[in-house]
């Protein structure tokens, strides 16, 4: 997240809403490691990555149910082998756990 | 009220330890809490018997620079017993530590390169020469720092913050340098010490070190000398890529073999 704090700054100063989704867990093969973090705005404006740009697109569109109310904050999986998961995997057969919440604090 | 985003980004942009504590699962979801090694910087989780033991442990992931999942009882249980027939909840420990450190010592063109791809890495990096005329922001403005010194004033004032995330790289190959910024890295516990040189360089600096009492062969196995990775590469750029190569496997206990000629997990 602190690649991401400039932009998210501008954001703010502009009063846009943000959502941040963050690697909160791996299992197997994965490109990138707990922690790695995207913010995306109400506008549908996107900065950072939470893997090598396979689920990137279904956390924008999951981002954006949450900040306009549709969805609850909540952790969200990507994989091959999870039967609830997203229909978008992961090339690499690795499973990542992320949390996409409002910024709100 | 300054919120506790301000107060987490405020302290990141410092590069000073904190830690966010956020509710993935269980009642208050999304709840966040920042701890730093001085106390609770803001925020809660709704309960303040579990904001006083997510406190507490998250304090030991930020020692650790650890991110991870932690479960707990909605009052901060923690113990098997306690959590048998309670809600779980879930609660997301991010360690914001301070950037691994890298010094550089001797002023010259790999330095530059390595400067550069060490800051790609995320590193706080910091040249040290004892010649004004090399040792300038000016040749360096990639460099966090540049200081103008012999290596162990430099050791001596600030030896004891080096750790198991940093690197020293001794690019001086120069015996009046490098002896004595071996002996005092040596003294720290960083992680990797870096030594450049060819083969007969490094022949000869170890009679040096030999001469002054280093011949411990533990000590000497610390050294990664000549340093960086056999990619048979010969630019300050390229052989900036076999450093840092280096050190990512050295922290990994990796021989740095081509995957296509191994197996075994990659991560």
């Amino acid at each position: 997240m602190r690649d991401l704090l400039d932009d998210i700054d501008r954001w703010r100063n502009q009063g846009k809403r943000i959502a941040i989704a963050r690697v909160v867990d791996t299992q197997g093969s994965g490109p990138r490691e707990t922690g790695a973090a995207m913010a995306v705005n109400e506008d549908g404006e996107v900065i950072g990555s939470v893997s090598g740009g396979c689920v990137e697109g279904a956390v924008v569109s999951e981002a954006l149910a949450i900040l306009a109310g549709e969805n609850e904050s909540r952790v969200v999986t990507f994989g091959y082998s999870d039967d609830e998961a997203f229909a978008v995997g992961l090339t690499c057969g690795g499973i990542i756990h992320l949390f996409i919440q409002p910024l709100e604090w | 009220m300054t919120s506790t985003y301000e107060l987490f980004s405020a302290r990141v942009r410092e590069n000073l330890p904190v830690a966010l504590c956020t509710v993935i699962e269980g009642p208050h979801t999304g709840a966040t809490l920042a701890i730093t090694p001085e106390g609770v910087l803001g925020g809660s989780l709704g309960d303040p018997q579990l904001d006083r033991i997510v406190a507490r442990d998250a304090l030991g992931e930020l020692e650790a620079a650890r991110t991870a999942v932690r479960h707990y009882g909605p009052q901060g249980q923690s113990t098997p017993e306690d959590l048998e027939n309670t809600a779980t909840v879930r609660v997301f420990v991010e360690s914001f530590s301070p950037p691994p450190r890298m010094w550089i010592f001797g002023a010259v063109d790999f330095t530059a390169a390595l400067a550069r791809v060490a800051k790609v890495l995320g590193y706080h990096v910091t040249v040290i020469d004892a010649r004004e005329i090399f040792a300038t922001k000016r040749r360096f403005p990639m460099a966090d720092e540049v200081v103008v010194s012999w290596p162990s004033p430099v050791f001596e004032q600030r030896g004891h913050l080096l750790g198991s995330r940093d690197a020293v790289c001794i690019l001086t190959h120069d015996p009046k340098f490098d002896v004595p910024a071996i002996q005092a890295a040596l003294r720290t516990s960083v992680a990797y010490i870096g030594v450049m040189g060819s083969r007969k360089t490094h022949a000869k600096r170890l009679e040096r070190l030999a001469e002054v009492g280093v011949a411990d062969p533990a000590e000497l196995a610390r050294l990664s000398s000549p340093i960086g990775l056999d990619l048979g590469g010969r630019t300050p750029e390229e052989t900036a890529i076999s450093i840092v190569g280096e050190i990512i496997a050295r922290r990994n206990n990796r021989a740095a073999a081509p995957l296509g000629t191994t197996d075994g997990a990659i991560h």
